[in-house]
């Protein structure tokens, strides 16, 4: 039997990367899986997205997903920046960047505020497992309080909530999801990707080497127990050709049916579990961190999101055309040009 | 005038000096001299007199020392003088520093005020223009006092040494771009100045203005605005910076001129992002390169500091861009205000692990323009990142100079295949690897982002890697990767802007500098040639050096590398390059934050030649 395709008659594989060299189980690799889905499912085309990361256990994965894309594996905390400049370059292009809690919540902290603020058009996951993998298992500024581990004792500081940073930045959309659980994390993808604003994907996934104990909020055991999802999460999207599901209600009463509509006419669909969280209000948003927090319960789904403002794009007031793709005459003013501007600094 | 009646009839006696003397503004920063100071120089430029302006200001906004000197020189000089024959005195606090650094027969204006504070000289010429008296006699609202007081120079320095005071209306009217309300409030105290003056006082000097024919044809522009001009001609996209001084203006320069490059419906083809801090500009520019845009930084020593790791980063992975260093006097914050040649040697080497930076160095506003568009061929022909070193003196002050010409060679993209070239590629060559030398020079063909073909994508990285751009940690991968890369510099050696040189005579000394001092040198050989010793001179432009360098050293018995950094540090680089049979090649290095002056390249050179 000839396998599956989408609609660009393209089967699953052909979004695969290079083969993971990060350690079996890793978190990492299954969020990975679900980029390559999202991709396949939505019918991306690859030469259209730029795969951009930071340095780390995380940032290596752009090399295992979405092969035919152009990926830069970039500096330790940098890759916002980097990103800024490629999607300034060519508008064209979407992004999918990977980070991690070190390099977004230590080293890259700074940049990881301003592209926000800047709202540059792209999807912005950290693989989030509160420990340094590469180095061999030093605390992140994601890890809990009072965590132990093994060679470099107990974290007295208190954690970095990088959902709350983002929510505060003035990111539009804002998420935490679990990388077990795969179905929420490939809704989650498909909203972000679609989104034309900065959208932060905070995604705890359990480094299995260093930072795997029941005791860790990072951990797989943990996580499996008590992940509380604020909400089921569909996404209705008329304009993809594979987004073929049937839409339902199902079991749920209208009341509890929370749709959000997207930009691009979408909606996300939000149906509520025992809860009363509102992802377009900012105040419930940062109540729900601040909660979760300081009651070490772990909420994931859609925090925040509001209609987004105006990308960086959009206040440079640019060409249509790429600025990469501009030709000779686009780049180079005429001779008559440059003899007004001596003219106007010469004698009278 | 009581005090100056002795200086009067010790001078009247010398002869006129016109159009060949400094002077120098000394005032409090943030007085609003700026304005004063631009009008005179200006003005002087209009007369026709080859002039130059340099700003000597501190690291404040409001109330440290600041000296503006402007020197005319109807030989056309434009170099900075050791000495300034007049002072504007207006700043109480250096006042007596001002008039003590003048040589005799010099001439001192000053307010009734200090007058009155500082130590008196008997060999100098004081005017006395009692500002305080005079502003309350104006009209102005006194919310505006404060900042046309200065005029009040303008109109003692126009009467005293023949500047006509329509002429500094109309610079006046174009400085405020037409507008002729607040030209005209500035024009009344020049003109109360000038009217005061000439009843009141008697002038003692020699020194004077005339009409002359020496700039005719020429601009006058900041060297910022010349390389920010040319990076608009040059195709720049993307401008990531962070404000720094003296780099600042360099990306008003390109606000400026972004017009140029619009679209009929107002749509920009430049995009400028004032990042949070240089690694973050440094960042946005890479990402840039690597996607296709032509893309741009401006920054001085600390951010290039910054920016070292995006550096190495851009060399080892192959990134275009371009980064221009207004330098400043280092180490550390250093002399934030004042210039230096210190971040040779940082910039060249730039990045940990081994490797070399291509640096183009200008010496004047021509070449700064022409390295403005040209940084962008060259580091899209290489696929590596270009420093544009200039510095604060060039940078931030006004020169003189011919238009600049309009780029004589289009634009070059370099080695970059859309979808149909890859094709073709694979096609010839059975497959196609990001860092692939085919052609045998160190530069391999790239694609990029957004190419329509299903082998068009590659990663990227900064870690080791082979020539199909996969990740690898083997030696002989990591050393082929290190050897193209040495060959790559070797094939740019001849492809960046050649040393200019001047080796007509048969002279046993050769002078080799970069940059700035170029000005300076030349009227410092002018003086030698006076005194019978004939020079020759090579002006490196560009590194890697290129090969001409070596020949000039062997062609000559004594070489003197001149250079405004402390430690020699173009010397150091020849020697590094070019080791042997090199005793007679001799630093003549200041770095005292001053631009260089003829007269300490004249008398050192002198001095070591013996």
């Amino acid at each position: 039997m000839p396998p599956r395709t989408n609609h660009l008659g393209l089967a699953r594989n052909e979004y695969k990367g290079r083969p993971s060299t990060l350690c079996p189980g890793c978190g990492h690799d299954s969020i990975s899986n679900q980029i390559i889905s999202m991709a396949y499912e939505l019918g991306l085309e690859q030469h259209k997205i730029i795969k951009v990361s930071g340095i780390g256990c995380s940032s290596k994965t752009p090399a295992y997903f979405l092969g035919g894309s152009h990926g830069f594996n970039a500096l330790h905390g940098r890759m916002p920046s980097v990103v800024t400049g490629a999607l300034l370059a060519n508008t064209d292009l979407s992004c999918i960047a990977v980070s991690g809690d070190g390099d977004t919540g230590s080293i890259g902290m700074g940049q990881f505020k301003h592209v926000i603020r800047r709202n540059v058009p792209f999807v912005y996951i950290i693989e989030n497992n509160g420990v340094y993998g590469l180095t061999k298992g030093q605390f992140s500024a994601t890890a809990d309080e009072g965590q132990f581990l093994k060679y470099y004792g107990t974290n007295h500081m208190p954690a970095i909530d990088l959902c709350l940073e983002a929510v505060i930045a003035g990111a539009t959309f804002v998420a935490r999801s679990f990388s077990g659980d795969a179905k929420q994390v490939q809704a989650l993808l498909q909203a972000a990707v679609r989104h034309p604003g900065t959208s932060v994907l905070d995604i705890i996934s359990p480094c299995v080497t260093f930072n795997n104990a029941e005791t860790s909020t990072k951990s797989y055991p943990y996580g499996r127990d008590h992940e509380i999802p604020l909400h089921e999460i569909q996404i209705l999207a008329p304009d993809y050709v594979d987004a073929k599901e049937e839409i339902t209600i199902g079991d749920y009463d209208e009341g509890d049916i929370l749709d959000v509509e997207m930009h691009d006419g979408s909606y996300i669909r939000l149906k509520k579990l025992d809860n009363d969280h509102d992802p377009r209000n900012r105040r419930l948003a940062m109540d729900v961190l601040e909660r979760s927090m300081r009651e070490q319960i772990f909420s994931t789904g859609l925090i925040y999101y509001e209609e987004p403002r105006p990308t960086l794009a959009d206040t440079e007031e640019l060409v249509e055309t790429p600025l990469a793709r501009l030709n000779a005459e686009g780049l180079r003013p005429s001779q008559a040009a440059l003899e007004g501007v001596m003219q106007s600094l010469m004698v009278g | 005038m009581a005090i100056n009646a002795q200086t009067q009839s010790k001078t009247l006696t010398r002869e006129p000096v016109i159009n060949d003397f400094a002077f120098s503004v000394a005032t409090k920063n943030g007085s609003g001299s700026q304005t004063s100071n631009n009008v005179l120089v200006t003005s002087l430029f209009r007369m026709g007199i080859p002039v130059n302006g340099k700003n000597l200001f501190p690291s404040n906004i409001k109330g440290l020392p600041t000296w503006y000197t402007i020197r005319a020189s109807k030989d056309g000089y434009t170099a900075r003088k050791a000495i300034t024959e007049i002072v504007v005195a207006y700043n109480d606090g250096t006042a007596t520093e001002d008039v003590s650094s003048l040589p005799p027969g010099g001439v001192c204006v000053t307010t009734d005020k200090i007058a009155r504070v500082i130590n008196q000289r008997d060999d100098i010429s004081y005017y006395e223009i009692p500002v305080a008296k005079l502003m309350r006699q104006t009209k102005v609202p006194s919310a505006f006092r404060k900042l046309v007081e200065n005029m009040t120079y303008v109109g003692a320095v126009a009467q005293l040494f023949d500047i006509p005071v329509d002429l500094i209306y109309q610079v006046l009217l174009d400085n405020f771009k037409g507008r002729e309300k607040p030209a005209r409030m500035n024009h009344d105290i020049v003109e109360l100045a000038y009217d005061w003056t000439a009843e009141n006082i008697v002038k003692t000097d020699p020194y004077r203005f005339e009409h002359m024919d020496g700039t005719h044809g020429k601009i006058m522009m900041t060297g910022n605005d010349a390389g920010a001009l040319g990076a608009i001609f040059g195709g720049v996209n993307v401008v990531a910076w962070y404000p720094i001084t003296p780099s600042t203006s360099f990306v008003d320069g390109v606000m400026s001129f972004r017009h140029l490059r619009q679209t009929e419906d107002k749509q920009n083809t430049v995009a400028i992002v004032q990042a949070e801090d240089e690694l973050a500009a440094a960042g946005i520019i890479v990402g840039a390169g690597w996607a296709g845009a032509r893309s741009l930084t401006s920054t001085s020593g600390p951010g290039i500091s910054l920016m070292s790791e995006f550096a190495g980063l851009a060399y080892f992975a192959e990134v275009p861009a371009v980064f221009w260093n207004i330098t400043r006097m280092g180490p550390s914050t250093g002399l934030p205000t004042r210039t230096s040649q210190g971040d040779l040697l940082f910039t060249h080497f730039l990045g940990h692990g081994d490797g070399r930076q291509i640096c183009l160095m200008p010496g004047n506003l021509k070449e700064a323009f022409e390295f403005g568009w040209k940084s962008f061929d060259i580091a899209e022909a290489l696929q590596t990142p270009v420093f544009v070193i200039s510095d604060l003196d060039l940078g931030m002050n006004n020169w003189l100079s011919d238009p600049f010409d309009y780029p004589d060679q289009p634009i070059n993209r370099g080695k970059v295949l859309d979808a149909d070239e890859l094709q073709s590629f694979i096609d010839e060559h059975g497959k196609w690897g990001r860092y692939l030398d085919v052609d045998g020079d160190g530069i391999a063909y790239r694609t990029v982002p957004g190419t329509d073909h299903r082998f068009a994508g590659y990663f990227t990285r900064g870690t080791g890697r082979d020539e199909m751009a996969t990740y690898s940690e083997r030696s002989d991968d990591w050393v082929a990767t290190m050897s193209r890369l040495r060959l790559k510099m070797d094939t740019a050696r001849g492809m960046l802007p050649q040393p200019i040189v001047d080796d007509g005579s048969d002279a046993d000394i050769g002078i080799i500098t970069f940059g700035t001092n170029d000005e300076a040198i030349r009227e410092a050989r002018d003086w030698l040639t006076n005194d019978g010793i004939k020079t020759n001179y090579l002006r490196v432009r560009a590194l890697p050096l290129a090969a001409s360098v070596s020949d000039f050293i062997d062609a000559h018995k004594s070489v003197f590398v001149i250079e405004n950094n402390f430690d020699g540090q173009l010397t150091q680089l020849i020697r590094l390059e070019h080791p042997e049979n090199i005793s007679h090649v001799r630093p003549l290095a200041l770095g005292d934050g001053l631009p260089m002056t003829p007269s300490w390249i004249y008398e050192n050179l002198k001095e070591q030649e013996g």
